[in-house]
């Protein structure tokens, strides 16, 4: 039974091992952050100044497609499946994942569908161009010829990502130590569990829209053409269909995060842990009757504009609850504020900034001002970055001692927070100007009265940029050595992963542990 | 009925597979249904119906609505093609008839197919149209020019609020789609 790991590249290839498995997805998604974030540089670069510079428009918008799409799905939902990987068994008291050889599966079909991704930037006709939410007929009629790759890669993505959330349901529905009830479960595990569900339900809309996509451009029906009886508009219906459940699937699992991490350092318990629960179900549920907010603009009737307005700011309710708990959970705490806190309290804060653009552009006669702005690039941003991006940082940050054994660079580690911190807000805010005062999105060249808006922001994301690699090095510095790591790395943490050595053995729980819970 | 596996994860995984299958012939097989008659029942995108068959109705004189025409051709589509008149006022329950003019001035056969689009969008529904051009597709060979007719009766029932219609057409060029034979015989039955 207690047999180590296996030697040489087989031991990747062909492990079933939760844990080499989900250090695989970090490590993917790692590489995905750096190559989107290569991408977010050339448009920043290009858009420092009005005028066009460094690269011609159809680049530009191949480089705003594929910052989108590797970012959301090579970068934010691999992260989140690798940290489920690791720490939901470890968590919930299991030996391992319930289907470990579709563990394996899910994440090495992932790297092909980058790399075929990727290589439609070489390509005659260059890479997709027609913006990460490939409206028809831009993404049909009028698209490059690599469309057909980009389509075959969606596809594979989403059969990753839905074997990954049955894996994730059946793990935690049916592998949970004796004695821990669904409501003693931690947040994390409860808010993936939620989120798998999403996936399982929306991953096939995605499938679907893709494959009509393939159907009109290769096959001759007419499901987004009008000339053969098909509406354009039928295809954001259908893709916000997905696409709004998808803004939850990045941000579900980040809630549980900053829910384990802020009662550690706050030393107190969670606030309002079954609210929280609670809460979770309810925007997950909400997600599905809202997808039109995001086009108030194709000529809703006004019924239609009037209910998804209202069902849209109706989010905010449980969403305000949990930043509630959140803040109560801090309120009169002993917190200290190492690395770990600082990422989860600035997504607090953060997170709710992109919420309150979020309600502005839920008010649907505001919206037709804001529609197609910087100012919605500014509010997926706020809800992005310091939502998805801090709280995997933190996650990171939080659980790398028990992965590797040993404890990060703290000073490094702040540094990091600062400089991501101040580089994200330089970056991001100034957009909120520009976009009110009509700069739109997804140009490559731009009116004078925006250019120092721009130029601030493009000093912020070479910040941003630069912060991240700090990251890096910190994180490889930790795994190379550092002082050893204890078992419990902070104080009285709660959870079962804590009550497994540092680094974790390659086997944890092969015995089912004693489950106590203390809410 | 023994057909799930007895193993609970695999039952559930089973389960789950279905499921997420489910919803992707949800998305290919019934959204799009849906979504056309959806809005065929609202009108919402403006899409006027098929062939009406008329019945008889009174002329409701009392009423008159400005009926506007607007013609648009699609990217790439080199036909000259426009309503004869821009406007008509009409009578709810009168048929009316205005002609399209189209014109291929291209060295090439080609087939043309007119998409109507109808705002407000609450009127469409009381639009009907008892012969159109745009039931079909439209065959003009190199240089050739024709005179598409279109028959239609706004409805008694038309809301009192709406006293003007806008009739779009967008013309497509569909040549792609069709083999040289069907063009041919679209020429001779005339259509």
């Amino acid at each position: 039974m207690a047999h180590g790991p296996a030697k040489g590249i087989t031991r990747w290839l062909y492990t079933t091992n939760h844990k080499d498995i989900g250090s695989m997805y970090l490590w993917f998604s790692f590489a995905m952050f750096f190559l989107g974030g290569i991408f977010a540089l050339v448009i920043r670069a290009e858009l420092f100044q009005p005028g066009l510079q460094i690269v011609d428009p159809n680049f530009f918008n191949q480089m705003t497609t594929m910052h989108g799409l590797v970012m959301v799905f090579g970068a934010v939902m691999p992260a989140f499946v690798g940290l489920a990987n690791w720490m939901i068994p470890m968590q919930i008291g299991a030996p391992d994942m319930a289907l470990p050889r579709m563990n394996n599966w899910s994440f090495w079909i992932l790297p092909f569908a980058f790399a075929m991704l990727s290589s439609t930037l070489f390509m005659e006709g260059g890479a997709p161009n027609f913006g990460w939410t490939f409206y028809a007929p831009l993404s049909t009629t009028y698209a490059p010829p690599s469309v057909t790759f980009f389509i075959f890669a969606v596809h594979i993505m989403g059969a990753s990502s839905i074997m990954g959330a049955i894996n994730i349901i059946a793990t935690i529905v049916n592998m949970r130590a004796p004695g821990m009830t669904y409501m003693k479960m931690p947040l994390f595990v409860w808010t993936w569990l939620i989120t798998a569900f999403l996936l399982i339900a929306v991953m096939p809309v995605l499938a679907g829209v893709v494959t009509m996509m393939l159907m009109d451009i290769h096959f001759g029906t007419s499901f987004f053409d009008a000339a053969g009886g098909g509406d354009p508009v039928l295809f954001q219906h259908i893709f916000w269909f997905f696409g709004h459940p998808e803004v939850y699937i990045m941000i579900l699992p980040a809630f549980g995060i900053v829910s384990a991490i802020i009662p550690t350092f706050a030393r107190k318990p969670l606030f309002g842990y079954s609210s929280m629960v609670y809460a979770t179900a309810a925007i997950a549920f909400l997600s599905f009757v809202v997808w039109a907010h995001h086009m108030f603009t194709v000529g809703l009737p006004i019924a239609g504009e009037l209910f998804f307005m209202w069902a849209t700011m109706l989010i905010a309710v449980p969403t305000g609850v949990k930043v509630f708990n959140w803040v109560a959970t801090m309120f009169k705490g002993a917190m200290t504020f190492e690395t770990p806190m600082l990422f989860s309290i600035a997504f607090v804060i953060l997170f709710t900034i992109g919420g309150f653009s979020g309600l502005m552009l839920a008010i649907a006669p505001a919206d037709f001002q804001y529609h197609d702005t910087y100012f919605v690039v500014a509010h997926f941003h706020y809800v992005l970055v310091p939502g998805a991006i801090f709280s995997i940082t933190a996650g990171v940050y939080y659980w790398l001692p028990k992965w590797c054994g040993n404890m990060y660079n703290e000073t490094m580690g702040k540094v990091h927070f600062w400089l991501a911190f101040i580089g994200l807000n330089v970056t991001f805010f100034p957009m909120h100007f520009s976009g009110l005062a009509g700069m739109p999105r997804r140009i490559p060249d731009y009116n004078m009265m925006f250019a120092d808006w721009n130029m601030i922001s493009s000093v912020g994301a070479f910040l941003f940029g630069a912060a991240q690699v700090m990251f890096l090095y910190n994180v490889i510095a930790t795994i190379v050595g550092g002082k050893k790591a204890t078992a419990e790395v902070w104080e009285n943490p709660e959870g079962l992963e804590w009550t497994v050595p540092s680094p974790a053995p390659y086997h944890t729980f092969s015995e089912p542990p004693e489950f106590k819970s203390s809410h | 009925m023994k057909v799930l596996p007895e193993d609970p994860v695999k039952r559930l995984s089973v389960k789950l597979a279905i499921t997420s299958f489910g919803f992707l012939l949800f998305a290919l097989f019934v959204m799009p249904p849906l979504y056309v008659a959806f809005c065929e029942i609202t009108g919402l995108n403006g899409k006027t119906g098929d062939k009406y068959e008329a019945v008889d109705a009174v002329v409701d004189t009392s009423r008159e609505i400005k009926v506007q025409f607007v013609a648009t051709n699609n990217e790439g589509m080199p036909w000259q093609f426009g309503p004869e008149v821009k406007t008509l006022i009409v009578h709810p329950g009168e048929q009316t008839r205005i002609n399209y003019l189209a014109k291929n001035p291209t060295g090439n056969d080609m087939i043309g197919q007119a998409i109507p689009s109808l705002i407000p969008y609450k009127a469409a529904s009381y639009f009907h149209k008892t012969e159109c051009f745009c039931f079909n597709q439209q065959a003009l060979l190199a240089g050739e020019e024709a005179v598409l007719p279109m028959f239609f009766i706004i409805d008694q029932d038309l809301p009192e609020h709406i006293k003007s219609i806008t009739l779009s057409y967008t013309i497509f060029d569909v040549t792609d789609r069709f083999s040289r034979e069907e063009l041919l015989s679209m020429v001779d039955t005339g259509q």
